[in-house]
């Protein structure tokens, strides 16, 4: 590991100050960083040690009935807070399906958000990668790819977001709070991750130096509680990154589906929104028909980009299989087992 | 630069000169304290074999830094048992044939120490296999391990029975 200077600010204005300098980054757990940085993925010169700075690992309830979540706030943290799980159960279910007990202790709420893609090609500092290396080619296109995106890639670059945290969030309609020499500002957690383009180096919207300090999630977000899920499929069944994930959350009136919230995981390089398929439920009777037809419309402008066709007809199914779960409504237990394609939707883990 | 750290490591304060930041916890527990129980496997976070307790909650301590945690109170499996009475999980493990050639097992037995803290998995094997998922262990025994987590786990429900009865 190439050697850093490290710092401790004690407020967020002393940490954007530290963190402006070319070559810094911060520091939360490092559960991301550190095994980066002992792969000579990332090389700061700083480490900006953010996890003393107060006040940035509260959960509080927010005037409005929504929730703010500090991003120091630990992942296994915010998946047992009651209150939480039986307001966002999907939410909490999402984060017990990510990475291993050890980790969820560890990592922080933000850190999630700001992890990097899992890409081998990433990874491995002797291959080819414009998000590591800019226009150094992609490695990725020519090589083991069959867990690569199928939407939103670019020929520069075909990693996915590896959250799964992430995927009922954006879902949700949650929202970032980012502090920066300038102040404050807030964007919507569907348009902080950015899509490759021709710079996928650049992950998120975050400039220089700005901090991520929280994340809310709306008030409207806690209608949905009833039937709300979050399924992952994954080569084994525990501690591993989707192949393709779904958060499927209805609001059921009088038999028929009065709004509908969708995300799609390990599908492209930031959680997926899916909101034409959102509007295809809308006044529909839930069924495995309308489930499907709404599956298909989510996955309308997907294309393989390598050996990965099949996680097309997998995120459909993954999706119905969501969207099923969700229907059956949200387990008694909350945060649940994590959801497991193996369970039936009626529920064998509720 | 130094840093000066200083951590309650397995009830004894230690107080440390740190010249290099980059020092992980694990490699501070091995290398300077010569605490050797607590093993370095892949070192990246994906096999568990160097799990410890901070302040009651199991971690990687392969992925943390040494110089973050001034202040810490740090358990490790040099610090489970009373003596020579051991904690009745290695006794569960010793019970159970959780093991074979024991290399993850002072991971194994600090994760299950976490779990039992944590409280979330009770007596449900299913759960306890999912919060058990970030150890590996190579010979393949985790049907044993189950068993040992399980076993505790229920002593520890009757125990809290009879207290309440």
């Amino acid at each position: 590991m190439k050697t850093f200077d490290y710092v401790r600010p004690a407020s967020v204005s002393d940490a954007v100050a530290a963190a402006t300098e070319p070559g810094a980054a911060y520091l939360a757990a490092g559960t991301n960083l550190l095994d980066l940085m002992k792969g000579g993925i990332t090389r700061p010169d700083r480490l900006v040690d953010i996890t003393r700075v107060p006040g940035l690992d509260r959960i509080e309830p927010m005037p409005d009935g929504g929730l703010r979540i500090g991003a120091l706030v630990r992942n296994a943290d915010l998946a047992h807070d009651a209150e939480f799980a039986r307001s966002y159960p999907s939410v909490a279910e999402a984060l017990l399906s990510g990475a291993s007990a050890q980790l969820r202790n560890a990592a922080t709420v933000g850190g999630n958000l700001l992890q990097r893609t899992r890409c081998a090609y990433f990874y491995d500092t002797a291959s080819a990668c414009n998000k590591r290396e800019p226009g150094s080619g992609c490695d990725a296109r020519i090589g083991e790819n069959r867990l690569h995106a199928v939407l939103g890639w670019s020929d520069a670059c075909i990693a996915t977001h590896p959250s799964d945290f992430a995927v009922p969030l954006v879902a949700l309609d949650a929202v970032v709070e980012i502090a920066g020499k300038t102040g404050r500002r807030e964007v919507a957690l569907e348009d902080f991750h950015r899509l490759p383009g021709d710079t996928p180096e650049r992950e998120s919207v975050l400039e220089p130096g700005e901090l991520l300090v929280a994340l809310r999630l709306p008030a409207e977000a806690r209608g949905f509680s009833a039937h709300a899920r979050y399924l992952k499929v994954r080569e084994r069944t525990s501690y591993a990154f989707a192949v393709v994930s779904a958060a499927a959350a209805l609001r059921i009136e009088n038999g028929a589906i009065r709004d509908a919230r969708l995300a799609l995981g390990g599908v492209a390089a930031k959680p997926w929104r899916a909101r034409s398929a959102e509007k295809l439920l809308e006044g529909q009777r839930p069924d495995a028909a309308s489930f499907r037809r709404a599956a298909e419309a989510a996955l309308a402008d997907a294309k393989p980009s390598g050996d990965n066709e099949f996680k097309i007809e997998l995120a459909q199914r993954v999706l119905v299989r969501a969207l099923l779960l969700a229907l059956a409504g949200t387990p008694k237990r909350v945060p649940a087992l994590p959801a497991s394609p193996f369970s039936s939707p009626a529920g064998a883990f509720a | 630069m130094n840093h000066s750290i200083s951590l309650t490591v397995n009830g004894v304060r230690r107080d440390i000169e740190l010249d290099d930041p980059r020092v992980t916890l694990l490699d501070l527990l091995r290398e300077r304290l010569h605490l050797t129980g607590t093993k370095k496997g892949c070192d990246r976070g994906q096999c568990g074999a160097c799990t410890i307790l901070i302040d009651g909650r199991r971690i990687n301590s392969c992925l943390t830094l040494a110089v973050s945690h001034d202040g810490a109170d740090i358990l490790t499996i040099e610090g489970v048992a009373r003596g020579d009475q051991l904690h009745p999980l290695q006794a569960a493990f010793i019970a159970h044939d959780g093991l074979q050639c024991g290399f993850c097992t002072p991971g194994q037995i600090m994760s299950a120490i976490g779990l039992i803290n944590e409280g979330q998995a009770g007596d449900d094997p299913e759960r306890i296999r999912e919060a058990m998922s970030g150890n590996l262990c190579r010979c393949g025994a985790y049907s044993g391990i189950t068993e040992a987590v399980l076993d505790v786990q229920n002593s520890l429900a009757e125990a809290n029975q009879r207290r309440s009865a």
